[in-house]
């Protein structure tokens, strides 16, 4: 994928050939095996098992039995640059996105320094540009600092390369302030996207609130501190005509004001992520920090919600919000531990083990959902059709494994998934035209 | 019935039988505590170290006291003062100490699931003596302990817990333990300071004494203004008015319990905490023969039965 806003490594475009893999792109009408010959990074023609043959020096892959989709877009994740790349840093973690068949991410600026000036964004895209395997899209803030005062040079950061505004991390408190931002979005354009959560409400709390934390004494973040200002940025949207995204939503109260913003007129998609989709706050229970994340894991009605809201795209994409934290900064007692769960690499295969399998969701459901992210921020949406960039991911969906078992590519291990048994391994993935992620096994298939 | 485990991180680790074993272990060692040499050299050689990251008067120094009569060695760390001051991790400052090779840690730790953690880092046994909000085991035995003296059993007993039940790990170890010997709670307090869905711990929830009249033992609890950062209630002076427990608001018969340390003219009256049926002396004193059987039980105690019996 690659518009003006998308930064990466500039690689030798795929000269391949992918034999006999069932694609499934339910935006192509594609639900069925097809050889798919990708060359110059585009895909070049797209025909019947065994009808299409591979030019000189092009690569075949034998991908029978396994599924061909279109990349995923991920808009939300945490790649720790600049400041704090000993979590992860633009090379990781795109990787990691690679090694999860991801094609594109979205990167927050909650970075230190922040994302706040057009300087710093610039530094950023020119790192991208050498380090991305996978191309990133960078999301600048909305007030300086993250502090909720003051705008930040929307425009100019715009100019630099925005693909949008959030103060992700942190909720915008003042509605003044948003309502501001909200009415600059007209001269800067940008998707401004949010963290709901209302500090008044959430105070200390490190997790939901609702039996277990009862039981474990450890103070609650209600439902409502999030649904509440959902309902607040949905009026706040629809009165000022703007267009605002609600990030990782979590609980079933948040959903209803979802959809009662949209009935009102308001410009609002969602996104939600893999864990709060699967994982309940029982697991809480273990007291282990991997499972401390802001939204915290909430009751299983708010789980059930959210599936449901995604399958019928009330929630329109689904989200990581990969935050990779330290060892050291996660072997600490639960509530001194920092809030966040790596998500990259494990995001496709928690959503088919846990919701497709499970008769929850249907797989073509999931693929849509997986890759609307880019609609969403005006990126175009990767395609398996003849002509388009190859955006791709080739997927074993009977491959077994235990998260975590062959280590991580993200430089971070706080993975709320480790030590799962997962099914549907990502063997290979291609970006932009590139191939950025290729499987061991697979690479031998390749030589031979 | 269940054979103890390795650490006490929770009442959640002890079913019923195990709470009478160490009961009766503990009566035991309470007439050890009536001689005039409180030794026995069960523990002889061995180390324990006790592990306070919160200040603490009644429950550490009983655990050193129960340590030593039991003839082991001691080593008491607060964390002022210590290379805790310094910075230095839980992990590293329990990794340092387990190169001692000590046969059990005492943790106290201002934030939940810290035993539990420590448990993972050492091979020593970990006993919890209070982690955050979460629980505090040693202090529910002690409570039974007492219970169980003075009312034989607690079955069918009706229990009534007054007070800042939010901030209070001693209420959550005590729900647990309460009913699983038998006995029904309730807890009562400011709706400020019930957590919410505190019934899934498997006790009722009141917010007015007007039915303490039902309870046989009146539990009550320390305002922990300590751990508010909110203003949970408008004033002590309110707290007080709507739940106070004085002898007037007693029925005859009842006991009285508090875990110590108590705010006297808060949530007890001065008259109250003298008065006959206050078993608050007796908590105290159950404290040092109820950690001597813990630390019996999970030293010697637990491998004793079966591996005794084959040699």
């Amino acid at each position: 994928m690659s518009t003006e806003r998308l930064f990466h490594r500039e690689n030798d475009p795929a000269e391949l050939l992918i034999r006999g893999a069932h694609v499934l792109d339910p935006r192509s009408g594609l639900d069925e095996p097809h050889d798919v010959l990708i060359r110059d990074g585009h895909i070049a023609e797209l025909g019947e098992p065994g009808a299409l043959q591979p030019t000189a020096d092009m690569e075949t892959l034998d991908a029978t039995g396994t599924h061909l989709f279109p990349g995923f877009v991920d808009p939300h994740v945490h790649l720790r640059t600049p400041g704090q790349e000993y979590k992860e840093n633009i090379e990781t973690g795109t990787a990691a996105a690679a090694a999860g068949g991801f094609c594109a991410v979205i990167a927050m600026p909650n970075t230190d320094p922040v994302v706040d000036e057009a300087a710093v964004l610039r530094s950023l895209t020119a790192t991208a540009r050498r380090q991305a395997s996978v191309p990133v899209g960078f999301l600048a803030a909305i007030t300086r600092g993250l502090e909720g005062r003051e705008l930040t040079e929307m425009a100019e950061l715009r100019d630099a390369g925005a693909l949008g505004f959030t103060d992700d991390g942190r909720p915008v408190v003042s509605a003044g302030t948003l309502r501001k931002a909200l009415q600059y979005q007209r001269l800067c354009g940008g998707v401004i996207a949010l963290h709901e959560e209302d500090p008044n409400l959430s105070r200390d709390g490190a997790m939901h609130e609702g039996a277990v934390s009862a039981r474990l004494g450890i103070a609650g973040i209600p439902t409502l501190s999030e649904s509440t200002m959902v309902a607040r940025d949905g009026a706040l949207a629809a009165y000022e005509n703007a267009r605002v995204h609600f990030q990782h939503l979590s609980c079933v109260e948040s959903i209803e004001a979802l959809a009662q913003a949209r009935q009102a007129g308001a410009k609002v998609t969602a996104e939600a992520c893999p864990h709060h989709l699967t994982l309940t706050d029982g697991m809480v229970r273990t007291l282990d920090s991997r499972f401390k994340m802001n939204p915290p894991l909430r009751a299983e009605r708010d789980r059930r919600a959210l599936v449901e809201a995604l399958k019928a795209g009330v929630i329109d994409c689904v989200a990581t919000d990969h935050a990779p934290h330290a060892a050291h900064e996660k072997e600490v007692p639960f509530e001194q531990a920092p809030m966040g769960t790596t998500g990259l690499e494990t995001a496709f295969a928690s959503l088919y083990t846990e919701l497709v399998m499970a008769g929850e969701l249907e797989l073509d459901t999931l693929i849509e959902r997986m890759t609307e992210g880019a609609a969403l921020y005006g990126l175009p949406v990767p395609r398996i059709a003849r002509g388009r960039p190859a955006n791709l991911c080739l997927v074993d969906l009977e491959a077994r494994f235990e998260v975590g078992a062959e280590g991580y590519a993200s430089r971070s291990a706080n993975c709320c998934f480790h030590g799962r048994m997962m099914q549907g391994k990502v063997l290979m993935t291609v970006a932009a035209g590139t191939v950025a992620h290729l499987t061991r096994a697979l690479e031998a298939e390749a030589v031979r | 019935m269940r054979r103890l485990g390795r650490h006490l991180l929770s009442i959640d680790d002890l079913d019923r039988a195990s709470i009478e074993r160490i009961l009766d272990r503990a009566e035991s060692f309470d007439e050890v505590s009536g001689r005039e040499i409180k030794k026995v050299p069960a523990l002889r050689g061995r180390t324990i170290v006790n592990l306070f990251y919160e200040s603490s008067t009644r429950t550490s120094s009983s655990f050193e006291l129960a340590a030593k009569r039991l003839s082991a060695d001691v080593v008491s760390i607060r964390s002022q003062g210590s290379s805790v001051d310094k910075g230095e991790s839980l992990k590293d400052t329990v990794q340092t100490l387990s190169a001692y090779d000590p046969a059990a840690i005492v943790i106290r730790s201002p934030h939940a699931g810290a035993a539990g953690l420590v448990a993972r880092w050492t091979p020593a046994a970990v006993i919890n003596a209070g982690d955050g909000k979460h629980e505090h085991p040693t202090q529910a035995l002690l409570d039974v302990f007492t219970l169980r003296r003075r009312l034989g059993s607690l079955d069918g007993t009706n229990i009534w817990i007054v007070g800042d039940v939010l901030h209070s790990r001693v209420a959550r170890s005590d729900i647990l333990a309460f009913t699983r010997m038998g006995a029904s709670v309730t807890v009562c307090g400011p709706p400020t300071l019930i957590p919410r869905e505190i019934e899934a711990l498997g006790c009722q929830a009141s917010t007015t004494l007007d039915r303490l009249h039902e309870a046989t033992v009146v539990y009550v609890l320390r305002m922990q203004q300590e751990r508010m950062r909110d203003s949970f209630v408008p004033s002590l002076r309110e707290y007080a008015a709507q739940y106070q427990i004085t002898p007037e608001r007693l029925f005859p018969g009842q006991l009285l319990m508090h875990p110590g340390p108590v705010n006297r003219g808060v949530e007890l009256s001065g008259e109250a905490i003298d008065s006959p049926q206050a078993l608050i002396g007796a908590q105290v004193r159950a404290g040092v023969a109820v950690r001597m059987a813990v630390l019996y039980e999970l030293l010697v105690g637990a491998a004793s039965p079966s591996l005794a019996a084959v040699a």
